[in-house]
C-alpha cells in the first residue's frame, strides 16, 4: 500500500466539485473570491445563528457558515438597526466561507464587509436542509480515510472484487477475462480506496483521465471503454471481496473444503479474503466468478461449506446410529 | 504395498475437515494412497471421496499404500487417524 499525502481541501475544490444530478450543490461565487484559497478543514456546518445575535462563545469558526432564512432575516433586521458589530466580529474570524441557502442574497454593506475580510460568499439554490445533507455528505467522502492498493477492481455479479497479487501473477489477464464475459472492471493498477461511513469500502481509479485503461504485457495500453464498450466499466464500486494470486506453492495448505474464512484488513475494516494458487491450467477467471456466487449466496445466508458439512455430520450420525443398532462393527 | 488397519477414534466421525486433513496429508506423498471401509475402495487424496466413505465413530478403514514411499504414507495417514484429527475423543 502507497501512503497518500495529506492536500488541503480549499473552498475553491468544493465550488468546482463535478457532482451529478442529486448530489449537486449548485454553489456560484458572489464576493470575495479572494477567499476562494482557503482550506476547509473539519466536515462540518455551522448555523451562526448565535454568533450573530453576539454570542460567541464556543464558536465552530472553522466550519462552513450556512446562512438560510432565519440568519439572512436577521442579517436585514441588524442592516436596518445600523448595527455592523457582530457581521464584523465574524469576519474577524478565519471562517472558510459563507454559503446562502436558496439563492437568497445578503445585503451589499455584508458582501462589502466579507471583501474587505477575504472570505469567499456562496450561493445554492438548494434550501437549507437539502444543501446540508448534500454537503455532508460529499465532505466526509472527502474527508474520509483513504488509501491506494496495487491490484485490480472489477465488479463480478454485482460484488466488487478486488484482485491483488505480485506483478506478472495475472491479475489484469483475469481481468480482461472477466470484463470479455460480461463483467465490469472499476479500476486497474492503482485503486483508491476510501472508507465511508466507517465501514463501507469504496474502491475507483486514482486518476480520472487514466481511468478504465489496462496494461496487459505484449498488448500495451488498451482502453477498455472503447473496446468493450460502456456496460464494460463501473466509475466506484464497494469492495466486497479481496482476491489473492499467487504462484502455486507447493508446500502451502490452500483451502480446500471453505469453512476457515479469511479476512485482511483495508483502513480498519474487515474484508473477506480468498487465496487463489495461480499455475498453467487454472481457470482463475472463472473461479473469481465462482467466488463472487458464492459470496451472493453467502450475503443470502447459505454458506456452501458449513452446510455441507453440517449434511455429513447428521449422515454420519445416522450411520453411526444404525451401526449401534445392528451391533455390526464393520458396517 | 503396505495395508494398515484403523479404526475412527474421534466422535464426530470423518466430516470434512478431517477428509481434508487426510487428504492434504496423503497428497504429501507420491505413492497412490487408498481408504477401504467394508469393501469400498477410494482414492485418500479426493475429499469428496474420503466423505463418500461414510467414516462414523468406531467404523474400521483399512489404509493401503502403494509406491516408493508407501511404508511412510501409510503410518502417516495412520497417525492422522489415531490422533483423533484434534477432536473430541469417543
Amino acid at each position: 500500500m502507497i501512503g497518500n499525502e495529506p492536500k488541503a481541501f480549499s473552498v475553491l475544490d468544493l465550488v468546482d466539485l463535478d457532482l451529478k444530478e442529486q448530489n449537486a450543490l449548485s454553489l456560484k461565487c458572489i464576493a470575495g473570491r479572494a477567499g476562494l484559497g482557503r482550506p476547509i478543514t473539519v466536515p462540518d456546518l455551522n448555523r451562526p445563528g448565535l454568533a450573530l445575535a453576539g454570542f460567541y462563545e464556543s464558536f465552530a469558526w472553522n466550519r462552513l457558515q450556512v446562512f438560510g432564512r432565519g440568519e439572512c432575516a436577521y442579517l436585514v433586521k441588524l442592516d436596518a438597526e445600523g448595527s455592523r458589530q457582530s457581521v464584523e466580529t465574524l469576519f474577524s474570524y478565519q471562517i472558510p466561507c459563507c454559503i446562502f441557502t436558496n439563492s437568497l442574497l445578503p445585503s451589499e454593506s455584508f458582501l462589502a464587509a466579507a471583501e474587505a475580510a477575504g472570505c469567499a460568499i456562496l450561493t445554492t439554490s438548494l434550501n437549507s436542509s437539502e444543501f446540508s445533507g448534500r454537503v455532508i455528505r460529499v465532505l466526509s467522502d472527502i474527508f474520509a480515510p483513504k488509501t491506494t492498493v496495487h491490484g485490480v477492481l472489477v465488479e463480478v455479479f454485482g460484488i466488487g472484487i478486488l484482485l491483488v497479487g505480485d506483478s506478472g501473477v495475472g491479475k489484469s489477464e483475469t481481468a480482461l477475462e472477466l470484463i470479455e464475459r460480461g463483467h465490469r472492471l472499476v479500476a486497474d493498477d492503482v485503486v483508491e480506496i476510501r472508507c465511508v461511513n466507517g465501514s463501507i469500502l469504496m474502491g475507483q481509479g486514482a486518476n480520472k483521465v487514466i481511468g478504465h485503461h489496462m496494461e496487459i504485457r505484449g498488448l500495451g495500453i488498451i482502453n477498455i471503454t472503447h473496446l468493450f464498450g460502456v456496460g464494460a466499466i463501473r466509475d466506484k464500486k464497494q469492495i466486497q471481496l479481496v482476491c489473492q494470486l499467487e504462484d502455486w506453492n507447493p508446500d502451502k495448505v490452500y483451502d480446500r473444503i471453505g469453512m476457515d474464512e479469511l479476512t485482511t484488513n483495508i483502513l480498519d475494516v474487515k474484508v473477506p479474503k480468498l487465496e487463489i494458487p495461480v499455475k498453467p491450467g487454472r481457470n482463475i477467471p472463472i473461479i473469481v466468478e465462482t467466488a463472487a456466487m458464492n459470496e451472493r449466496l453467502k450475503k443470502m445466508g447459505y454458506h456452501s461449506a458449513k452446510e455441507f458439512n453440517q449434511n455429513i455430520m447428521r449422515w454420519l450420525e445416522s450411520e453411526n446410529a444404525r451401526a449401534l443398532y445392528f451391533s455390526r462393527d464393520d458396517y | 504395498m503396505v495395508e494398515l488397519d484403523t479404526t475412527i477414534k474421534n466422535r464426530a466421525g470423518i466430516h470434512a475437515r478431517p477428509s481434508a486433513m487426510i487428504a492434504q496429508t496423503a497428497v504429501k506423498f507420491t505413492s497412490r494412497i487408498f481408504l477401504e471401509k467394508a469393501g469400498n475402495r477410494i482414492n485418500a487424496k479426493s475429499i469428496m471421496g474420503i466423505i463418500t466413505l461414510a467414516a462414523s465413530y468406531g467404523s474400521k478403514l483399512k489404509i493401503i499404500a502403494e509406491g516408493v514411499d508407501e511404508q511412510a504414507a501409510a503410518e502417516t495417514i495412520k497417525a492422522l487417524f489415531d490422533s483423533g484429527f484434534n477432536e473430541e475423543l469417543g
